[in-house]
């Protein structure tokens, strides 16, 4: 009975608990039910008679405040009266937990519900997709105009920054992880930080590379630099995590029959960790494609179709969104195709996250149930 | 000798599994494997330090011009030079501060939510809709704070400059016009704190998932409910983990720079009074104005964005290192 298993096997109200069962330290029970509802609907009542009648309070927002402070008064004073403080500290606890837990989850998928539904009226038109706006108007209807100049520079920069960011940033993570050394804090240290570099920022330097001091025009490729700028840190950071899940016994084996350093990272380290590097690559891949603020001064806005990103201005979809919800708002149309571009983008985004679970299990750097009983059958028998 | 294909097998185990020191001359290909290793390690190095030295080679002319003044002046009149960050930085701080303040309770609850409470079969929809938001881009964020919070909110910052307005932070000098609540600093902080809070949250429940099931256990053995585990066990164990995971939310609050150019409207005075409308930061700042800016203003923003690059490298690697440190956070990553 003491040693707990980590995931209980049996429904919650399997009979009589035998050996090796999940204990289950709390459960619902009629009088905590009620007690939860009877606190809910008396503040809603108080609240309701004090905010609306007698005090000379108002607003919507602030009366569900209101009412959610004093439901939590009210169910500690309810449970008082049944349960001892400890009890009653635990309760608390639990319902203060899961509503604050449950309303934080639902504002934040709420925004994307909200781009999505905002967006749905603008995506079913088919010119969406196959239109540039270089025909398009601030009064043209939405059945006229769309965003394929914006998804073909949104590909055309991923794809060159994937290009540059993939190798060194995968190198960066083998020299964490593989090598390290007294050079390799420092160079830890850094990737972290500036994983969480404000985006900013990365347009700035480009924009003083490129632009100031070496002279070339805004172009999809100086929006690729700066984006690989950003991504760089998080893919390295990422595939370092993913490579230190590689078994020191696979490695062990390797040298054991003597291969060399880099035949070992080559054979044996890489494609053990390929799924989990995948997934690395595509979740940076998620980041770069939304980044908006670097792209922003390093490529111009256009309408036309631009298929070189080495010269002239070329749009990307967070651009779009950008340009037509913010810095053209005005007409209802563009603030409808800015949202129809943010449709596109969550969509994108998305795809991309789902395609790095479905390669590389969890999270980054987790393997699959299966990875890692085949992992665990190589290193034990082989 | 070279080792090709599927790894050779392991050699039986041994009861003795301390790792062996292994000694072996460094042969030349492992010699060149390396020295390319070292290297891309040393470029990503040289990439952050090829940012600072960029930055301030051009914000030397902007230095040259006013010189300390840049970070005593509030103003921004180019012309005069008369320019500098005393009013936009701390602006900035501000819409930070607020968004985490929202951000660290309402992150660390939903974390403690998933992590402790939610039904063990809700738990991996969860998480993976945490860490997919953590990825959804700032420009979303932004369309729903200009689209969906702001105007709903108005209501709410008037109600809360009538009835809280003897808080200094919420007294409300202006108008009771709606127009008066619109793009200030609150409704910015707000939003920013929509989009801390999925990183926030997911690190934490990172940190809090991997406290020790053996400590837990105890906790209960003693007799201890599910809060009082939670608060002798968990919280303490995760403490570290939180604190970086904050400051990692800070740095992100710092930097956040689409959102916030949605909502603000610019003033170029530094005020405590959160409601009133206007607001600035140095990243919406850059964004506004780089594009039309003549060279003594790139200049001036190419130094305010060293400032806060200088800012959020500091907060960032500070985090960094308190995660790293802890005894919970070794594992925890950022993304």
């Amino acid at each position: 009975m003491l040693t707990q298993e980590s995931q209980p096997r049996v429904p919650a109200d399997a009979g009589p608990q035998g050996p090796g069962q999940k204990v289950r330290i709390s459960r619902f029970t009629p009088a905590g039910l009620m007690t939860v509802a009877g606190a809910a609907a008396g503040a809603l009542g108080l609240v309701w008679v004090l905010y609306e009648r007698v005090l000379p309070l108002s607003g919507v927002l602030g009366f569900w405040l209101s009412w959610y402070v004093v439901f939590l008064l009210f169910y500690v004073a309810m449970a008082r009266i049944q349960w001892d403080w400890r009890e009653v500290s635990h309760r608390l606890a639990t319902v203060a937990f899961v509503t604050g837990g449950t309303l934080a989850i639902v504002i934040v998928l709420g925004q994307v519900v909200f781009t999505l539904l905002r967006g749905s009226g603008v995506v079913i038109h088919g010119n969406f997709y196959t239109q540039s706006m270089a025909f398009a108007g601030p009064l043209s209807p939405l059945t006229s105009g769309g965003v394929l100049h914006a998804m073909v520079g949104t590909v055309e920069q991923i794809a060159i920054a994937t290009i540059f960011s993939v190798p060194l940033a995968v190198a960066t993570g083998l020299f964490l992880a593989e090598v390290g050394g007294a050079v390799a804090r420092p160079v830890r240290v850094i990737v972290e930080a500036m994983t969480a570099l404000p985006d900013i920022i990365a347009g700035l330097f480009v924009y003083a590379l490129f632009i100031l001091t070496l002279g070339l025009q805004k172009s999809g490729l100086a929006a690729s630099i700066a984006l690989s700028v950003t991504m760089i840190p998080i893919i390295a950071r990422a595939s370092e995590v993913v490579l230190r899940l590689v078994p020191g016994t696979l490695r062990e084996a390797a040298y054991a029959l003597g291969a060399s350093q880099w035949r070992t990272v080559w054979n044996v380290v890489l494609s053990t960790a390929r799924s989990g590097l995948a997934t690395a690559v595509v979740l940076g891949m998620a980041r770069g494609i939304g980044e908006t603020a670097p792209v922003l001064v390093v490529t111009g806005v256009t309408k036309e179709m631009n298929f070189d990103p080495l010269q002239g201005p070329q749009m990307s979809l967070p651009l779009f969104i950008y340009n037509y919800a913010h810095t053209e708002a005005g007409r209802a149309a563009y603030i409808a195709r800015g949202f129809g571009a943010g449709f596109a983008l969550v969509l994108v985004v998305l795809l991309l996250f789902t395609i790095a679970r479905m390669i590389g299990g969890s999270a980054p750097g987790q393997l699959s149930r299966r990875q890692r009983r085949r992992l665990g059958r190589q290193a034990a028998q082989g | 000798m070279a080792v090709t294909g599927t790894p050779a097998p392991t050699p039986a185990p041994v009861d003795d599994d301390r790792p062996r020191t292994i000694v072996a001359p460094v042969a030349f290909g492992d010699r060149v494997f390396r020295g390319l290793l070292r290297g891309a390690g040393l470029a990503v190095l040289a990439m952050t330090a090829s940012i600072l030295v960029f930055l301030v080679l051009q914000a030397l002319t902007a230095f040259k011009a006013v010189g300390i003044r840049f970070f005593t002046t509030p103003t921004w009149f180019i012309s005069t030079h008369q320019f500098g960050i005393a009013a936009i930085l701390p602006l900035g701080v501000v819409i930070a501060v607020i968004a985490l303040i929202i951000a660290v309770p309402v992150g660390v609850a939903t974390a403690l939510f998933i992590s402790e409470y939610a039904p063990a079969r809700m738990r991996r929809a969860l998480i993976s809709m945490i860490d997919l938001m953590a990825a959804i881009p700032s420009i979303i964020v932004a369309l729903f704070g200009l689209y969906f919070v702001m105007p709903r909110i108005l209501g709410f910052d008037s109600w809360l400059s009538h009835h809280l307005g003897f808080i200094p932070v919420f007294s409300f000098g202006l108008q009771n016009y709606a127009s008066n609540y619109a793009s200030a600093t609150f409704i910015a902080g707000v939003v920013v704190s929509v989009m801390v809070i999925p990183i926030l949250t997911s690190l934490s429940r990172q940190v809090f998932s991997q406290a020790p099931q053996g400590e837990r256990e105890a906790a209960y053995a003693l007799g201890a409910t599910r809060w009082g585990m939670i608060r002798m066990v968990v919280l303490p164990y995760g403490r570290a983990g939180v604190i970086g995971a904050s400051m990692l939310g800070l740095g992100r609050a710092l930097g956040e720079t689409i959102a916030v150019s949605f909502i603000l409207t610019p003033v170029f005075a530094f005020g405590y009074h959160v409601l009133e409308s206007g607001g600035n930061s140095v990243t919406f700042m850059i964004a506004t104005h780089l594009l039309e800016a003549g060279p003594t203003e790139i200049s001036a923003l190419m130094a305010a964005g060293l400032v806060l690059f200088a800012m959020t490298l500091v907060v960032n690697t500070l985090a960094a290192i308190i995660i790293s440190r802890s005894r919970s956070g070794a594992t925890a990553s950022a993304d």
